[in-house]
Formats: C-alpha cells, sequence, structure tokens
C-alpha cells in the first residue's frame, strides 16, 4: 500500500506545460470570480436559498476536474458551481440556474446545490452530506458492468466522512475493486464544527484503510500538488480497479453558506489561510517561471469578469421557469404508465390539481415582483457590491430571511410553504 | 395456464427479464449463494452468474444508493431488501435521490430501479420486521409504487417495474409467497401500472383491498354475500402510483359505500388518502362515511394472539360493510 502520498509533496512539483499552466490559473480564477459574483447576487436577492461558496478551495476543483478524461464521471456536493465551471459547463447555465431560471443546468429545479449537467459528465451536486458516495460506487459499478474504463471521482466534505455512506461505501467499493476515487475535501470544518471537534481521527485520509482502501493526501491550496495526487489515483483506480481514497487538505475562505456569522473561527485563523491563496500563489509561481509576463493575471483577470458579466446578464434575461412546468419530469411518461393522479393528467375536473396550477401562477407572478424589486435595488447600487462585505445575512438586502442554523441546514424554502 | 406460488411468479420474473436484457441485474442481501431469504431469487446465481446477481453486505442505504448511481448510467439494477422494515435504512436514498433527481436535474437523467421487499405481519417477527408501509412510499412523487396480491399480478407487475423507465417501490407480501395462482407464461406479458383489477362484481358496497388485503376482501365478499346478502364488489387497487381512481369512483358511484381495508396503520395510510379522494370525487354518490379497516396503531406485538388482532381479518371487514348499513 505505498502511496504517493508518502513520498515527499515537492518530489512532484513540477509545473504543468505553459499553456495548460495558463488554463488553470484562468479557470481557477473563473471560479473564484464566479463565486463573487454569486455571492453578490446573493446579496441582491436574485439567488435564493442556501449558497455555498468554495472561495479558497478552487485548486481542489481544478486540480481533480483537470486529472479526468471526458468519459469520466465527476460527482459532488452542494458546493459545486466550481465543479461544473471545471467540466466545462458555461458560467451562463450555472448562473441561471442560481438564478432560477429555465436556461440554468437544471431548468431552475436544483439550484445552486444541484447543478448537473449530464452532457459533460457532471453528475450533480447533492444536498444531502454523504448522500453522494452510494451513487458515485453505483456510477463506477456502471463502468465496470459495461466493460467500459471510465472512472468516477466523488468529491465530498470532511463533514460527510462521518456519515454511515462513508463506510458502507468504501467497503462495497473495495470488496467489488470498483474504480472510484473518493476525494475528500477536508477544508477544517463540517458546517461550523471544527475538524478535531468532529472527528476522532483528523488524518481522513486513513480513515479508508480499515475498509481496504489506501489513502493519498495532497495540499488543497496548490494545485500543482492536488493535480499529480488526484491523477494518480485516478490512473490507480483504472487501472488496479480499485477505489482510492484522496485528502485534499484546504480551506474555504468565507462561510459555510451567505447565512454563516462564522462564530466558529477567529478571522486570525482565515487570514493565515488566506497568505496561502492557491490563485495568488500558483500565479506567482508561473511569473517566477515565465509562464505568466507581469501584469499578464490583471488582464486575465478582465477576460473572466467580462465573462462573469455576461453569465449574469445571460441569467438575468433567461425567463423564469413557466407556472405550467410546475409538473414536468417529476415521472419519465409514456408507455404503459398510466392512470396518474396526483401527478398532472387527472388534474383537470375535480381534483385540486387546477388550483395547484393557480397558485403556482400567482407564485410565478410574486417572483417576477421580487426579480423586479431586485432589480430596482441594483439600481440603487448598495454596498452590497462589494462582496467581501456581503457574507452575512445581516448586512445585506436580505436580512429578512431565515437565517442559516445547524437545524434548518438543507431545508427546503418552498414557496408558500 | 400454468399455475404457480407468488414467490415462483417473481422469479420468472427475474428470470425472464434478465435474459431479455442485459443491463438488468440483481442485488441484495443474501439473493445469491443464499438463494434468497424468502427464495425469490432460488437459482438466479448459478443460471446468471456474480455479474449479475450480486450479494451484498448489510448495507441498505448504500445498496440502494448504488442501485440509483447504476440507474442514472444506463443499468436497470434491482435492489431486494430482506423486509420493508429494513427499507428505512435507506430512505434517504429512495426519497431524497432516487425519487427526486429526475425532478431535480431538468430531466436530465432517469432513474429506472426497483427496490423490492416484502412487508406484513402473521409470522410472529415482532416490531421490526412485521410493518406494511406502502403508505410511506405512496407518499413519495417521483416513486411509483406497486403491491401485487396474487402470483399473475407479482409477475407482470415485477416485468413492467423492470422496463419502466421510473423508480418503482415493489412491495411484496410475507404471506403471499406461497400462495398459488394461474400465471401467464408468455415471456410479453406484463401488467399495466395504474390498472386496478375488480376481483369480483357487486352492486351493494365497494370493498378496496391493499397488498394482502385484498385476498381477506374476497374472503369476506363471499361470506357476506352467503351470510348477509350483502354482493360487495372487491377492487384490488395493484399500484397506489399511479392510482387507477376512475375504477374505484366507478364503482362507489354504483354501490354508494366504500371501505378500505389495509394492514398498515390507520393515520396518513393508504385508507386516509383513498377516503380524502372518494369523498372528493364521488360525495354526492356515498349513502355512508366512506370506512377503514386497518392495522392496529401500534409497533406489531410478537405474541401469536396479540399479533392475530393487530391486522385485519375478515370478521373485521363484514363487521365494517355491515355497520356501513347500519349507520344510515
Amino acid at each position: 500500500m505505498a502511496t504517493r502520498a508518502e513520498s515527499k509533496k515537492k518530489d512532484r512539483e513540477d509545473l504543468p506545460e505553459r499553456d495548460d499552466a495558463r488554463a488553470w490559473l484562468r479557470q481557477m480564477m473563473l471560479i473564484r470570480r464566479f463565486e463573487e459574483r454569486a455571492g453578490q447576487m446573493y446579496a441582491k436577492a436574485k439567488v435564493g436559498g442556501f449558497l455555498h461558496l468554495a472561495i479558497g478551495e478552487e485548486a481542489t476543483i481544478v486540480g481533480a476536474v483537470r486529472a479526468l478524461r471526458d468519459e469520466d464521471y465527476l460527482i459532488s456536493t452542494y458546493r459545486s458551481h466550481g465543479h461544473a465551471l471545471a467540466r466545462g459547463t458555461s458560467p451562463d447555465n450555472v448562473m441561471a440556474e442560481l438564478f432560477g431560471k429555465v436556461d440554468g443546468t437544471s431548468g431552475g429545479r436544483g439550484g445552486s446545490m444541484h447543478i448537473f449537467d449530464v452532457g459533460r459528465r457532471f453528475m450533480g451536486g447533492y444536498g444531502i452530506v454523504g448522500g453522494n458516495l452510494p451513487l458515485a460506487a453505483g456510477m463506477a459499478l456502471s463502468s465496470d458492468y459495461q466493460g467500459t474504463d471510465d472512472v468516477t471521482l466523488c468529491v465530498f466534505g470532511d463533514g460527510a466522512s462521518n456519515q454511515g455512506t462513508f463506510g458502507e461505501t468504501l467497503n462495497l467499493a473495495a470488496l467489488w475493486k470498483l474504480p472510484v476515487v473518493f476525494m475528500v475535501t477536508n477544508n477544517q470544518f463540517g458546517m461550523g464544527t471544527s475538524l478535531e471537534r468532529h472527528s476522532a481521527v483528523t488524518d481522513l485520509h486513513r480513515r479508508g484503510e480499515g475498509f481496504g482502501v489506501p489513502g493519498m493526501t495532497c495540499d488543497g491550496m496548490d494545485v500543482v500538488d492536488t493535480h499529480p495526487v488526484i491523477g494518480e489515483a485516478v490512473a490507480r483506480a483504472r487501472d488496479e480497479r480499485q477505489p482510492i481514497l484522496v485528502e485534499a487538505i484546504t480551506y474555504r475562505f468565507r462561510g459555510h453558506s451567505m447565512a454563516d456569522p462564522e462564530e466558529y473561527r477567529t478571522k486570525e485563523q482565515v487570514e493565515e489561510w488566506r497568505k496561502k491563496d492557491p490563485i495568488e500563489a500558483f500565479a506567482q509561481r508561473l511569473e517566477e517561471a515565465g509562464h505568466l509576463e507581469e501584469g499578464e493575471q490583471d488582464k486575465l483577470d478582465e477576460e473572466v469578469v467580462a465573462q462573469i458579466d455576461e453569465a449574469v446578464q445571460f441569467a438575468d434575461e433567461s425567463d423564469f421557469p413557466p407556472p405550467e412546468s410546475l409538473y414536468d419530469d417529476i415521472y419519465v411518461l409514456g408507455g404503459q404508465v398510466k392512470g396518474w393522479y396526483s401527478v398532472d393528467e387527472r388534474s383537470a375536473g375535480v381534483h385540486k390539481g387546477e388550483d395547484e396550477r393557480e397558485m403556482a401562477g400567482e407564485l410565478g407572478a410574486r417572483s417576477q415582483l421580487h426579480a423586479e424589486t431586485a432589480r430596482e435595488l441594483d439600481k440603487k447600487d448598495t454596498k452590497a457590491d462589494d462582496g467581501e462585505d456581503s457574507d452575512t445575512a445581516e448586512n445585506t438586502d436580505r436580512g429578512d430571511l431565515p437565517k442559516e442554523s445547524a437545524d434548518s441546514d438543507g431545508a427546503n424554502q418552498s414557496p408558500g410553504g | 395456464m400454468p399455475v404457480m406460488r407468488y414467490r415462483e411468479a417473481l422469479n420468472a420474473a427475474l428470470r425472464e427479464e434478465m435474459q431479455r436484457d442485459e443491463d438488468v441485474f440483481i442485488m441484495g442481501e443474501d439473493i445469491g449463494v443464499f438463494n434468497g431469504a424468502f427464495k425469490v431469487t432460488n437459482g438466479l446465481l448459478k443460471e446468471f452468474g456474480e455479474k449479475r446477481v450480486r450479494d451484498t453486505p448489510i448495507s441498505e442505504n448504500t445498496i440502494v444508493g448504488m442501485g440509483v448511481g447504476a440507474a442514472m448510467t444506463g443499468l436497470r439494477p434491482v435492489v431486494e431488501l430482506m423486509t420493508i422494515n429494513f427499507s428505512l435504512l435507506a430512505m434517504d436514498q429512495i426519497v431524497n435521490h432516487a425519487a427526486t433527481i429526475h425532478y431535480m436535474f431538468g430531466g436530465q437523467v432517469r432513474v429506472p430501479l426497483v427496490v423490492r421487499m416484502p412487508q406484513g405481519a402473521g409470522h410472529q417477527l415482532g416490531p421490526t420486521h412485521s410493518h406494511s408501509w406502502e403508505a410511506l412510499y405512496l407518499h413519495v412523487p417521483g416513486l411509483l409504487v406497486a403491491v401485487p396480491s396474487t402470483p399473475e399480478d407479482a409477475k407482470g407487475l415485477l416485468k413492467a417495474a423492470i422496463r419502466d423507465d421510473n423508480p418503482v417501490i415493489f412491495i411484496e407480501h410475507e404471506y403471499l409467497y406461497g400462495q398459488r395462482g394461474d400465471v401467464p407464461e408468455d415471456e410479453d406479458f406484463v401488467a399495466d401500472f395504474g390498472q386496478a383489477a375488480i376481483r369480483r362484481e357487486g352492486d351493494d358496497v365497494t370493498i378496496i383491498g391493499i397488498s394482502r388485503m385484498a385476498v381477506t376482501a374476497q374472503k369476506a365478499a363471499e361470506q357476506l354475500a352467503q351470510e348477509h346478502e350483502v354482493e360487495a364488489e372487491v377492487i384490488d387497487p395493484r399500484t397506489l402510483r399511479p392510482l387507477d381512481l376512475d375504477t374505484i369512483v366507478k364503482s362507489v358511484e354504483k354501490t354508494n359505500r366504500a371501505i378500505i381495508v389495509e394492514e398498515g396503520w390507520p393515520h396518513g395510510g393508504v385508507g386516509a388518502n383513498l377516503a380524502a379522494l372518494i369523498q372528493e370525487q364521488a360525495f354526492d354518490y356515498l349513502d355512508a362515511p366512506v370506512a377503514r379497516v386497518t392495522g392496529a396503531d401500534l409497533p406489531m406485538p410478537y405474541s401469536k394472539p396479540l399479533e392475530q388482532i393487530a391486522f385485519p381479518h375478515e370478521p373485521q371487514v363484514v363487521e365494517a360493510v355491515l355497520a356501513t348499513f347500519r349507520d344510515v
């Protein structure tokens, strides 16, 4: 079970080729700017529900996703905008999903926590902590069953490593020799509970040993370290037909979600980690290596900001899903399945379904009003635009919304509910 | 038509569908080497091998979740859970994932998964192996729910479930496994979801029996005819989602009385739901309040005399039917 993790980090610190290196940097910057803007859009009430930003974790995302082939499956969590972007999903569609619009990746059905792009084999963000591990093993089982050499990369957080599905899935994946890489993005906190307060064994990469799953670690603040480690894990899963657990040690600079007053950590700790900013550190190394000219990062930044501007405009101009689409895609209809009740087809006449439709219409109108109000606020150009200051609900226009707490995390804010 | 036991009919459905479609595979606890806790999967490991008949560890949530993941990526898994009580361990994967994924991701992927499991009391298995929970799954949009009560339906509905592109909760009954009945041999025989069966015709009262209670309802109906000159129409909905409400409403419009018989708990049960639907849709036709005969509102006791009075038998059904005539 000799793993790369045992070798010294400096052994694998070769920079990628110039073009690759610049592409990695640009992608990390795109994710950073996307997340910042998403935060601002949340503050302006254009984004509803919960919003979990991955600022600080860009190296774990780009390093990992870039280690995959196009046919490999990627499955993530509720903090997955970056994974979709790194996979090649347009920021337009991800932003539109956040806005709840028809052009969103899931047509506005999933929201921030449930991004999905089947065409790019990005098999979803999931709102249930640890819920995606069994799915990942099932996808790897499909690859195995179908005789392909596709690998599934399953990303989850340190908090998820305490769910029952973690042990169950690692055992089954090892038992059945499934080509799956479990990547625990250890950002030091399961929501507001720090690693040492939620986990008896804090070296999370060791937690697969008892299940026969070898562990590796990487510096999740360093894309040059993350990429080869995930690359090796993916190659081993592909060639040796066995699961690997990789722990990427990282830190999220923002709160768990936008409604997080961050009382569980000190400003000093955040500042210490911010000194290791994965984008700044990588850019500096590219400059030193001559891959990036002086001032070029600013130019790249202008490019990605323009791309995000376009994404916001796209999302703004996209329509809300029409009320009559409310019942679409609950079921795959057709063939022998008939006689629906409480679904849609029986709604005409006596069933309350017609009322539901009417109510949906009213809600649709209300959403429209909501959006118009948001646009008004937009014009007033509040200080929420500063982004960094708009982390918590209190200092935003969304102060009236319920605050996220341990027992409301993941709660559905259904309209009228 | 050949006569088969319910478990043999299920076995035939699995075998035929696995022969028909390479993407169909089965997994569950002790379904292979052990041949199934209730012998439903008897002989399938031998015929299809370990790739397609997969014994799993005791990890219900993960087994079902792997079925969801495999279904999302092109396979058609059939997962067996040993009893419906154990399915609660998999509730997250069933409700938050299987039922939700097609809708949540805007229809981008399908989840053609079948989760099979038996329910029901009568074998003195006590409070963690004996319940009847079709109501729990009926509650969830995104799932289909089948409750076959005959060997013919066991085969026809399971084949339909495997071919369907939606996640199906397929609820068998422990008591029914040994029951015999005619089963079509035709490999293309598939039962319709959303098509109730009228088990017995009658003009005086409509009895709707769920799962094994469809059998109990028929026995009660015979007793009513012989001893009380009451001709009951017995309806077995066969699937609860989709529900063939038309057949039920039409019957109630004819008989003006409705009784729902189920083994599950009364509060929030199938009967509660059907009673609401019937009064919404056929209120003007009712000559008596819709009545329910349900399992007792308690965890199932072990001791035989207690267990036997904790779920419905023919006398309770007969009494409930007669009461609808007395109360008016």
